[in-house]
């Protein structure tokens, strides 16, 4: 049963991977980085009844909080351009290209 | 008796978590645009998240395991859908237009209260 | 089955490296080093390291990546190509890991029981982690306890990183006034409420995680990250500025010198006792106990000490100057 849910995470995790380097504009790398850390978390949850070991628990709570403040980290670095305070307002963020 | 229903609700849950996290993997490959890759992304991963934790719960008892599951599935029921909508706002302000629709242009004299109707 | 999962990880591990070495877009090169970190941790809890790969995620996947997106809005968007030729590096490079590798071959197989390694201490620290100290967690036993001193050297290094950013730093950073400008994230009302509702589980998994060390994997350099991402994802939602309002510059330096100080001070506390320094015994009833106490207030110190290292570094990178602007990004 385990065996049967960590194959089907793998399979999702590569199709989330195919997304990532397919992605025409950042923002589907980044949700698709986002999709990837929620399928990792889940991973190791389930790997951690597939060895018997629930220590892993700690690991998989730890990587979905930094997974939701990396992707709020790399939105506001895409918005302002800072991770800090801008001491002008950034404006027409409309004229910049939306992608790579 | 009770542990046989319990395995066979278990079983369930994981069964049907992992059918919608790999068919929300499947439409974030094959969406045609990004607007539309949101969906499968966000709901899935919220929804059959929540659905293999508690199945993973049920396996589980009544010990620790099963708070910390619990306490994982708290946290991605509130990030997840919040990240999804961090990524679509930011996509949005900077300018990725779908690619099906288009946005109407703000009426003139419009406050930031006045939404589009689409 | 086990080796081929190894096999798997590190091949991407190399793979990732390889792409870091030829990308040029300096974002995607600290994105890719955030899930070369990620996988670093993947491949560590495989081989059974679970207090590693819980650092390793934590930093290297998660704070490192934030600080790193912080210097890069005051850098170019593109490495500078590089105007010297690669052939001797290359050469040197090469001969290096010749040599390596050819060091490895004499090494004992993995996991040898009969390996050097596995003759001397180690049988003590295993024994004596369940009779002397009386804790689960062996590794965080010989951390604190069997190898206190090594921790104690770790602890000032990271102190001194600290105090090396913030005097390379020190003419640069603008002191955030109540009256700054934000970057207007706060405006974003979902973010604003889903931060505030979880800062408060964050802080506490910190605290969970610092005193549940001796029974799972967890300790002080861990909780020390996680405590500090909760005060870096506050400054990131609500604005710098109101993040210094709650923990202000000044208190965090406070606290990194302190955190040291503690740990220091409880060897102190063994001179006291006339026993050697860093000797845990005494300071409980029972041996036993005070190995117990002795390893909570280190942790302690090495958890104050982190946290402030990570939050003044990241104060240190977002208040700078103002970045340069979009048309030379």
């Amino acid at each position: 049963m385990f065996t049967a849910t960590a194959a089907a995470l793998l399979a999702a995790m590569i199709l989330a991977l195919i997304r990532l380097y397919a992605g025409p504009s950042l923002y589907d790398r980044v949700l698709a980085a986002n999709s990837f850390g929620t399928k990792t978390v889940l991973l190791i949850g389930v790997m951690g009844f597939l060895t018997g070991r629930p220590d892993f628990l700690d690991i998989a709570l730890l990587y979905a909080l930094l997974n939701f403040i990396g992707t709020i980290a790399v939105l506001k670095f895409f918005r302002y351009r800072t991770l800090g305070d801008a001491l002008e307002q950034k404006n027409a963020p409309e004229k910049r290209e939306a992608g790579r | 008796m009770i542990a046989l229903i319990v395995d066979a609700a278990s079983w369930g849950f994981l069964v049907t978590g992992s059918f919608l996290v790999v068919v929300g993997a499947l439409g974030l490959v094959r969406m045609p645009d990004f607007y539309t890759r949101l969906h499968p992304a966000g709901i899935t991963d919220t929804l059959g998240t929540d659905l293999i934790l508690t199945g993973l719960m049920l396996q589980a008892g009544f010990t620790l395991v099963t708070v910390k599951l619990f306490l994982i599935g708290a946290f991605l029921f509130f990030t997840s859908p919040t990240s999804t909508h961090a990524i679509a706002n930011a996509a949005l302000v900077a300018g990725l237009k779908p690619r099906y629709a288009t946005i109407p242009p703000r009426p003139e004299g419009a406050g930031a209260g006045k939404k589009d109707a689409r | 089955m086990e080796s081929a999962i190894n096999v798997a990880l590190l091949l991407f591990l190399a793979g990732t490296a390889f792409s870091i070495l030829r990308r040029t877009t300096l974002f995607s090169v600290v994105m890719l080093s955030g899930v070369f970190s990620l996988v670093s941790a993947a491949l560590l809890v495989h081989l059974d390291a679970v207090d590693v790969a819980f650092t390793e995620a934590a930093v290297g996947a998660g704070v490192s990546t934030v600080l790193m997106l912080s210097t890069l809005s005051l850098t170019a968007r593109h490495e500078a190509p590089s105007t010297r030729s690669r052939a001797i590096p290359l050469i040197v490079v090469f001969l290096t890991g010749l040599a390596l590798v050819y060091g490895t071959l004499d090494m004992p197989r993995f996991g040898d029981p009969d390996a050097p390694i596995h003759g001397h201490v180690v049988p003590r620290y295993i024994t004596g982690t369940a009779t002397e100290i009386g804790m689960p967690n062996i590794v965080t036993a010989v951390l604190a306890s069997y190898r206190g001193f090594d921790t104690l050297g770790e602890t000032t290094v990271i102190f001194t990183a600290g105090i090396g950013v913030l005097l390379l730093l020190a003419g640069t950073i603008r002191e955030p006034g109540v009256a700054e400008k934000l970057t207007a994230m706060d405006h974003h009302l979902v973010l604003r409420v889903v931060t505030k509702l979880l800062i408060g589980p964050i802080l506490l998994f910190a605290l969970y995680v610092q005193f549940h060390g001796d029974y799972g994997p967890g300790g002080g350099f861990q909780a020390g990250v996680i405590f500090a991402t909760a005060f870096i994802i506050y400054a990131l939602v609500f604005g710098l500025g109101t993040a210094s309002r709650a923990l202000p510059g000044r208190a965090v330096r406070v606290l990194l010198a302190l955190g040291v100080l503690i740990y220091g001070g409880v060897g102190l506390v063994s001179f006291f006792f006339g026993k050697n320094y860093l000797d845990y015994s005494v300071l409980g009833p029972t041996a036993a106990a005070g190995q117990h106490i002795g390893i909570l207030l280190v942790e302690f110190g090495v958890g104050m000490t982190v946290a402030a290292v990570m939050v003044s570094t990241y104060y240190a990178f977002a208040g700078q100057n103002p970045p340069i602007g979009d048309e030379e990004w």
